[in-house]
């Protein structure tokens, strides 16, 4: 080590622009993207990659990705919640009770929905927080216990179906219903399909209508816990508390505060991911969001956020979702027989993740 | 220049991909490949293509999820396909996606689940069991046996579908019937079986709505309270061993919705469709066949190779 190394506090040492871009926890995750959009340039439907069906994968993704924030957020934290699924039909349960039953307008509904699924969240934390138990027990056990409310809720609230409908008559003409489901701009793309910079369908019908919201939704979610993660110091606190949260609690971070937000906040996703999902179908049944939690783990694990908490990104977590419902939606579109579908699925997200893990080693020389 | 590299690109993918100009026919189906009831709706699928040269493809949400469902069809819609084959168990979470390869001009056909909804979402037509008429046939086959007394279990009670068998099935019978409602646990079926039969003695005919989950407990309850022979029983569906008591003589018959057939002949219809303009004028009813014990070995046989 030299004097002058000795002299300047690594801290405040500047350091080239080239080394900070590609030592971000994100770079894996686009390389990924990269290489999933070269493998299907190559085998799948031109179709694939024209707007209707970059709109097609990423609706799926945006879905998976409004999870994915709330997860990713948590695993940075040190956390795990594995009742994210379950809490998708969990609330989609009250919000379509909240809705058919006591026939409330969006207004209150969606409140209502936040609410609850806030509590289970609050419970989850607790739990963990008061017992020290791991959180991957104490979650795993909301998974059933949700699923199995849902199941229960839905029974008493239809008097006995499985599955809860009318959801879009009671919905119909409220004020709030465009910003939660359907597709934005409509308008615009009509415009922009007289003036043929949209396909149409043989008999002229456009093609793409608009975004979906949850695209919109799933944006606005990823540039929020960026600049939360990275501009804010509750966004330290997170990564302080998921790094060591023994040193986090000794630096005076308020450690229980900042988990319990971060369980609520993870809930509060899997609602609104609820909420778009039953206005956009128009109907919600005991297994809606089946094995998101997973999904979810995936993606954030994907954008480089690490299992053992207190390093990772949102915008990775962003990629990761995009490169799963790539994979997801694609393979819709090669010829490989739908027997194989699993493999494949399950093959190109674990090379997905090997690559990524590849790359991120390489060019930041961690362990 | 990246993007005409991309599509210079995808356009040479295009064309190893799919070289020859068959018809292009996507199913859309809720059940997976894996699911021994559905693996037989994708045996009737492949034939299909086998037999009319048709570039088939099958695909279904690794679980049970409409709104991934409801996505695999929006993807399907965008690749124009001449022909679209769907299962709807959910009209109101599937339909926004039908309506839109309605509307782009795709033809749609339903199959096995959706009857109700088919016409009104713009399907051309559906293939599969009308459960009313499937347990009004079953009706009058038990009466002719000499029923007059039935109860018909309903192991899975608030499901639209199941409650339509029981009333056809009423419907057909004739006689006096009764709902018997029950949890899905064979154990607990069992039970309440044999507290109806030894409560009420002139019960002569038991229609189960599930082979696994009721018939094969049924004929366990008969056997158990010593009146084997003298109660005809009957099962919507098939299981191995429903069959072997069917063979055996102690259940008269299972009721077949013939599930290859929806599969066949929905990729059959379009593929024709997509050559000649050709389409029936009406639904289709892939069933109900009643299987006794005549057919029933040939079911076994058959059911080895994925085609029952």
């Amino acid at each position: 080590m030299t004097d002058q190394a000795a002299n300047t506090d690594e801290r405040i040492k500047s350091v080239p622009l080239m080394t900070r871009l590609i030592t971000r926890p994100e770079l894996g995750a686009i390389a990924g993207v990269i290489l999933v959009t070269i493998f299907f340039l190559f085998t799948a439907d031109s179709a694939m990659f024209t707007l209707a069906g970059v709109m097609n994968f990423m609706a799926p993704a945006a879905q998976l990705g409004i999870l994915a924030m709330g997860a990713s957020l948590l695993m940075i934290g040190g956390e795990f919640d594995l009742s994210l699924g379950s809490m998708v039909a969990f609330a989609g349960l009250i919000f379509g009770t909240a809705l058919t039953v006591f026939g409330l307008p969006l207004i209150l509904a969606i409140p209502v929905t936040m609410v609850f699924a806030g509590l289970m969240g609050c419970i989850n934390g607790q739990i963990v927080i008061r017992t020290g138990l791991p959180s991957f027990i104490v979650t795993l056990a909301f998974l059933f216990v949700l699923r199995g409310l849902s199941l229960v809720g839905l029974k008493w609230a239809t008097g006995g179906s499985t599955q809860m409908r009318g959801i879009r008559e009671a919905v119909e003409s409220d004020w709030l219903a465009p910003i939660f489901s359907g597709e934005a701009f409509p308008g615009l793309f009509a415009k922009f399909a007289d003036w043929g910079m949209i396909a149409t369908f043989k008999n002229g019908t456009p093609k793409v209508q608009g975004i979906p919201v949850e695209i919109l939704w799933f944006i606005a979610l990823t540039l929020v816990a960026t600049w939360v993660l990275l501009r804010t110091p509750f966004g330290n606190w997170i990564f302080a508390v998921g790094g060591d949260s023994n040193a986090a609690s000794n630096s005076g971070v308020p450690v229980r505060r900042v988990k319990m937000t971060l369980f609520v906040l993870t809930a509060c996703c899997a609602a609104l991911l609820a909420i778009i999902q039953v206005l956009d179908a128009g109907s919600t049944d005991a297994r809606r969001g089946f094995q998101k939690e997973f999904e979810a783990i995936i993606a954030a694990v994907i954008g480089g956020c690490l299992l053992t908490g207190g390093y990772g990104s949102a915008i990775g977590a962003f990629f990761g979702s995009i490169i799963f419902g790539m994979v997801l939606i694609g393979l819709t579109y090669t010829d490989i027989d739908q027997d194989w579908y699993l493999v494949f699925l399950g093959g190109m997200l674990l090379i997905a993740v090997l690559f990524n893990n590849m790359i991120r080693k390489r060019v930041t020389g961690e362990r | 220049m990246k993007h005409f590299l991309k599509s210079t690109l995808a356009a040479a993918a295009f064309a190893v991909a799919t070289p020859v100009l068959a018809a292009d026919i996507i199913v859309v189906s809720h059940g997976q490949a894996n699911d021994p009831f559905w693996s037989v709706v994708k045996n009737g699928v492949d034939m299909a293509a086998e037999h009319t040269g048709a570039d088939v493809s099958y695909r279904a949400p690794e679980t049970f999820d409409m709104v991934a469902m409801s996505q695999l069809i929006d993807a399907a819609v965008n690749q124009e396909p001449d022909g679209i084959v769907v299962s709807i168990p959910d009209g109101d979470a599937l339909g926004p996606s039908i309506a839109k390869a309605v509307a782009a001009g795709i033809p749609v056909i339903s199959m096995n689940s959706g009857s109700d909804v088919s016409k009104g979402l713009g399907a051309l037509l559906h293939v599969g069991q009308d459960e009313y008429d499937a347990g009004k046939a079953a009706g009058e086959r038990l009466a002719a046996m000499g029923g007059t007394n039935a109860i018909c279990v309903n192991q899975e009670v608030g499901n639209v579908a199941l409650d339509q068998r029981c009333e056809g099935f009423a419907e057909g019978f004739g006689g006096t019937s009764t709902v018997l409602p029950s949890g899905n646990d064979p154990a607990e079926v069992e039970a309440k079986i044999k507290a109806a039969l030894s409560s009420d003695e002139s019960i002569d005919t038991i229609l189960g709505l599930g082979a696994s989950l009721v018939g094969e407990p049924a004929v366990a309850a008969v056997k158990a309270v010593g009146r084997a022979g003298e109660v005809h029983i009957a099962t919507f569906d098939m299981s191995p061993g429903f069959l072997e008591s069917v063979v055996a003589g102690d259940a008269a018959f299972a009721i077949d919705q013939q599930q290859f057939l929806q599969g066949y002949l929905s990729v059959s219809f379009l593929a024709l469709h997509a050559d000649y303009g050709l389409m029936p004028g009406g639904n289709v009813a892939s069933g109900p066949n009643l299987i006794t014990a005549d057919k029933a070995a040939q079911v076994v046989e058959l059911s080895a190779k994925g085609i029952r």
